[in-house]
């Protein structure tokens, strides 16, 4: 069973239909109890880092979430939720992160006339096969709305980036956990395959 | 489903969520849907297709027309909305786009335009469905709401709304200078050079509705128009 924590920030509904629609079971989930019960954890969100660190920190879920992660349960992050993995962000105000992998959330830094946010769909250059892009196409575009960036601590920890205007981070993974800065859930068939891997994942790669 | 010419004229273009299902098939970059009456009926109406829609289409869904208040937005973001369009309160209640924005983020944001061109070839700015006029110059108002908070603006050209004549490009160009948000361009689209106009006029994106309802087209074949002109698009 999929976890899909709900932590009041974003869109749950999304991740849960496109589940539904390839007949993955899974749970919006809330409570630390429902955490560590979950075999697989996802973590959605749309909106600002500190503002999702504090509603982590209210429903009491991030140190669930963080043991989850030593004990090598999958997780995978989407968009801000693949942000709140690192160890701080810089949005408005210096934010402690989840810190499952070591790295800052920062702005992007874009020149004409590449504009913010980096609205619409890219490319990702992979860098290492991983068993959540197994058998997924290379030439394929992904949706994407954010305008902050991960940057990892350990380089190693760079699954995929995306050129636009800079070049970015897009896929971080560390053991268990995997985080997207684009959205799966909203892009299409290639998308539907990387939700799919990863509810079929054992967390090894 | 009805599509119209400059605002008014609609003709019926069949099921909303049939549409949305092929335009699914066809990888279509975005679905918009604007609610040109908003009313509750209709408000009810569109929520059901926007449910319906979201548990097929895995793509973004962008919903316009009498996004008025937060729980309007609320709404349609938990129907499975991703972003919502703000256009008539954002003339008459401009607060309401940032406090739209903090609470949803500006990626949730569309600022919306309707424009009417005059005789001078002036912009004019029109709220209610068309039916009021406004003052406020455009660039001034593009600026404004970029200022509020607004991720991304969409203008819709009124004249050429239906006329498959193309896009207005001069509103383009201007909405292009006053703005630094990523800029979505409705109303005009006939064939696919128009597309190309629309982005050699400043477009970050083209919407397009007539040119796939009363033709024998679709977005993959406007995509590989786009890509053999040497446009970016997506891959699929």
């Amino acid at each position: 069973m999929i976890g899909i924590i709900d932590y009041g920030m974003g869109n749950l509904r999304s991740v849960r239909n496109a589940l539904d629609a390839q007949a993955i079971e899974a749970h919006i989930v809330d409570t630390p109890a429902a955490i560590r019960s979950a075999q697989r954890l996802i973590v959605p969100g749309v909106g600002a880092f500190a503002h999702a660190m504090r509603e982590l920190h209210q429903r009491a879920l991030v140190q669930p979430i963080r043991d989850a992660a030593a004990a090598g349960t999958p997780i995978l992050g989407i968009c801000l939720g693949m942000q709140l993995f690192v160890s701080e962000g810089t949005e408005s105000e210096h934010t402690s992160g989840l810190d499952l992998i070591g790295g800052v959330c920062s702005r992007l830094r874009v020149t004409a006339p590449q504009r913010l946010p980096h609205v619409g769909w890219n490319a990702i250059s992979l860098r290492r096969p991983h068993p959540v892009f197994e058998g997924v196409r290379t030439a394929t575009d992904y949706y994407f709305v954010h305008s902050f960036a991960v940057t990892t601590t350990h380089d190693e920890d760079v699954l995929a980036e995306t050129e636009y205007g800079t070049r970015f981070t897009s896929v971080i993974a560390r053991g268990s956990v995997i985080g997207t800065q684009f959205h799966p859930e909203k892009s299409q068939t290639s998308g539907l395959r990387i939700l799919e891997n990863f509810a079929n994942w054992d967390g090894t790669c | 489903m009805v599509k119209g010419k400059r605002f008014t004229d609609f003709r019926d273009t069949g099921d909303p969520v049939s549409a949305a299902r092929i335009y699914n098939a066809q990888n279509a970059d975005e679905l918009v849907f604007l609610d040109i009456e908003a009313s509750s009926d209709g408000r009810r109406a569109l929520i059901d297709v926007i449910e319906a829609v979201s548990r097929e289409c895995f793509m973004p869904l962008t919903v316009g027309g009498g996004v008025r208040t937060i729980d309007d937005i609320r709404t349609l973001l938990r129907a499975g909305a991703d972003k919502v369009v703000i256009t008539t309160a954002a003339v008459e209640d401009p607060e309401f786009v940032a406090r739209a924005s903090d609470i949803f983020g500006a990626q949730c944001i569309i600022g919306g335009v309707d424009v009417r061109r005059t005789d001078a070839g002036e912009h004019q700015i029109h709220t209610r469905n068309g039916t009021v006029r406004h003052s406020t110059a455009l660039a001034a108002h593009l600026t404004e709401l970029e200022r509020l908070g607004a991720g991304e603006i969409f203008v819709n050209s009124i004249d050429e709304d239906g006329m498959m004549q193309g896009y207005d490009v001069a509103l383009i160009r201007a909405a292009r200078a006053a703005t630094t948000l990523p800029l979505i361009v409705c109303g005009g689209a006939g064939h696919f050079q128009h597309l190309a106009d629309g982005f050699e006029a400043g477009a970050d994106a083209v919407a397009c509705a007539s040119v796939f309802h009363f033709g024998d087209n679709n977005p993959i074949r406007a995509r590989s128009f786009l890509k053999n002109k040497g446009y970016p698009v997506k891959f699929t």
